[in-house]
């Protein structure tokens, strides 16, 4: 009796680490090994062609680093492109999810066909609108020009003044569901007699979303910005697709830039320098953003 | 009155306009299949060509390997949907029930897996996987997705389990249920909701991704068909014709998977959002 009083202690106190286990070994050895080695390659030099690279350099890459032009210019690349496809996708996702938030006939079958891009492959995504923004086979730049919001009907991507608006508009087209859908669940979980004692109150429509709407959507989305922020600085697919960083690395990101040195010019070393880079700039920004929104979180309390 | 019919006018036609932005893409993808070679770029501007015609479709099934690719991406997703399902429920109702001791760092390294760009692992990964045998195969690709996706799908699953009260399983318990037995009967089956939305998430996550399918695979055998997309632009001198119906194919799996799991990722979403 004594015994198994003593085992069912043992494992009731096993049993948080039993739940969570199998995806603690699963990232640690899938992820989290591989990220050691591969921030190890940041202080080596390892390029895949060349049979006497591999030694130490230690922090050769990261003075390099430093006067590497291409990566300032890519580091500017990453703040336009990130910047502007979040805003642009959590704006229009989060007026969809307002849209969609009041009843009203076939609502059911509008959402399922906006929330359609995300199902879509992200390189299919590069690909379709490559072709929707190329003068001989997409209508986009004679639109374009129709509007009077061009002087030509070339190809916007081919020009390096204009070509990061290519991937953006992919990425905004591509990520709007993903906003509207959690800014769609964050606001059906809003009590709705919230509303209806601020409308007895004389509150207008734009009262009420300023001061019930927004702060109670606001922790969610900060997470949810968080998240798709980090995410999208290392989304490289949209623009190696579609530009290639070109033309003339106008539309080189720090995350396509990295893809380029480690695939085109095979040099792995270097690219870990970069990433490595960009994991602590990433890291900064995500200690920014949870104690902004802890600050918010408490001066409401 | 006239305010109302104001704005619902004013509703209907930003609903018209979000469906037709979404839907047009999408409408140009299936346009360029169907449109015969001589017309692609004669006609390329065009709304809809002279003539249609089915034949990309038909090389692409019959002459392309690209069936195999399909079978491939259909095991691969489905695999890595099932078991991420499993893995995250079981550690994201260990997260929300139990506070324990390196509960912090595990957060943190499931937070910081979502940190930095893949691309970083590939030269890593290519080491670890290749001396136990599994480039090449889709069990490597299974099991390097199922890791990639697990950290996103965990957060997801506590936030449900986190909106289920505790009580439920704590009733069950009382009347002699081991608390596994509990949330497997009691609290699995509520959250079922949540578990398709996951589901969902990772099977078009899976099912799109490019970069790992394409440098731990050198052989067609076990390629996925983002890989195959690719090959037509190499070996057919970029038929864009049967690309586009290649991709037109791909595309009704995802969009059939996700139309049928959409009002449950809304609905999924609502139990654990506002959370804090």
């Amino acid at each position: 009796m004594e015994v198994s009083a003593a085992g069912r202690q043992l494992v009731r106190a096993a049993q948080p680490y039993l739940y969570t286990a199998p995806v603690l070994i699963l990232i640690a050895t899938v992820m989290l090994v591989p990220l050691s080695v591969g921030l190890s390659y940041a202080f080596q030099d390892i390029q895949l062609l060349d049979p006497f690279s591999g030694g130490f350099v230690g922090f050769d890459h990261f003075r390099e680093l430093s006067a590497d032009r291409s990566f300032r210019a890519a580091l500017l690349n990453t703040l336009v492109w990130t910047g502007s496809s979040v805003a642009l996708q959590f704006i229009f996702g989060l007026i969809l999810a307002l849209l969609l938030n009041r009843e009203f006939p076939g609502r059911r079958l509008v959402q399922a066909l906006v929330f359609l891009p995300w199902a879509v492959p992200t390189f299919l995504v590069g690909l379709d609108w490559a072709w929707l923004f190329n003068p001989v086979v997409g209508p986009l730049p004679g639109w374009l020009l129709a509007l009077k919001l061009t002087h030509d009907s070339n190809n916007l991507l081919a020009d390096p003044s204009t070509a990061l608006i290519g991937p953006i508009v992919a990425a905004v087209w591509w990520g709007i569901p993903f906003f509207a859908i959690t800014s769609l669940a964050a606001l059906q979980s809003i009590p709705k007699d919230l509303y209806e004692a601020a409308a007895i109150d004389g509150a207008g429509v734009f009262k009420q979303f300023r001061s019930i709407t927004l702060p109670l959507l606001a922790p969610t989305i900060a997470i949810t910005i968080l998240l798709r922020t980090v995410w999208i600085a290392n989304f490289a697919d949209l623009i190696v697709v579609m530009t290639n960083g070109g033309p003339a690395d106008s539309t080189q990101t720090v995350a396509s830039y990295i893809f380029t040195t480690a695939f085109r010019r095979l040099d792995f070393g270097y690219a870990s320098a970069i990433a490595a880079v960009l994991l602590g700039l990433l890291c900064l920004y995500a200690l920014a953003i949870l104690n902004l929104r802890r600050l918010f979180v408490q001066r409401q309390a | 009155m006239l305010r109302r019919i104001l704005y619902w006018s004013a509703h209907y036609l930003l609903i018209a306009l979000y469906v037709l932005f979404a839907l047009f893409p999408l409408f140009w993808l299936i346009k360029v299949a169907l449109t015969p070679n001589d017309l692609l770029y004669s006609e390329g501007i065009r709304l809809w060509p002279s003539r249609i015609g089915l034949e990309h479709f038909r090389f692409v099934l019959t002459n392309s390997e690209f069936p195999l690719f399909f079978r491939n991406s259909v095991i691969v997703s489905c695999s890595t949907a099932l078991i991420v399902s499993l893995l995250s429920s079981v550690c994201g109702y260990g997260l929300s029930r139990f506070n324990f001791r390196g509960k912090p760092l595990l957060l943190a390294l499931m937070l910081i897996t979502q940190m930095f760009p893949l691309v970083m692992l590939v030269a890593p990964m290519f080491r670890l996987l290749a001396p136990l045998g599994l480039t090449n195969t889709l069990t490597g690709l299974v099991i390097v997705y199922c890791a990639f996706n697990a950290p996103f799908a965990t957060f997801l699953m506590q936030s449900f389990f986190d909106a289920i009260p505790k009580e439920l399983e704590e009733a069950a318990m009382v009347d002699g249920a081991t608390r596994f037995g509990a949330f497997r009967r009691i609290v699995l089956p509520l959250t079922l909701p949540g578990i398709a939305a996951t589901a969902g998430f990772v099977f078009t996550a899976a099912w799109s991704e490019l970069l790992f399918a394409l440098m731990l695979n050198s052989s067609s055998r076990a390629s996925t068909f983002p890989v195959g997309l690719l090959s037509f632009v190499s070996k057919f001198s970029v038929d864009f014709g049967q690309m586009m119906a290649a991709g037109v194919l791909a595309l009704i799996p995802a969009c059939l998977f996700f139309l049928l799991i959409q009002r449950y990722l809304v609905r999924g979403l609502t139990a654990g959002a506002v959370k804090g």
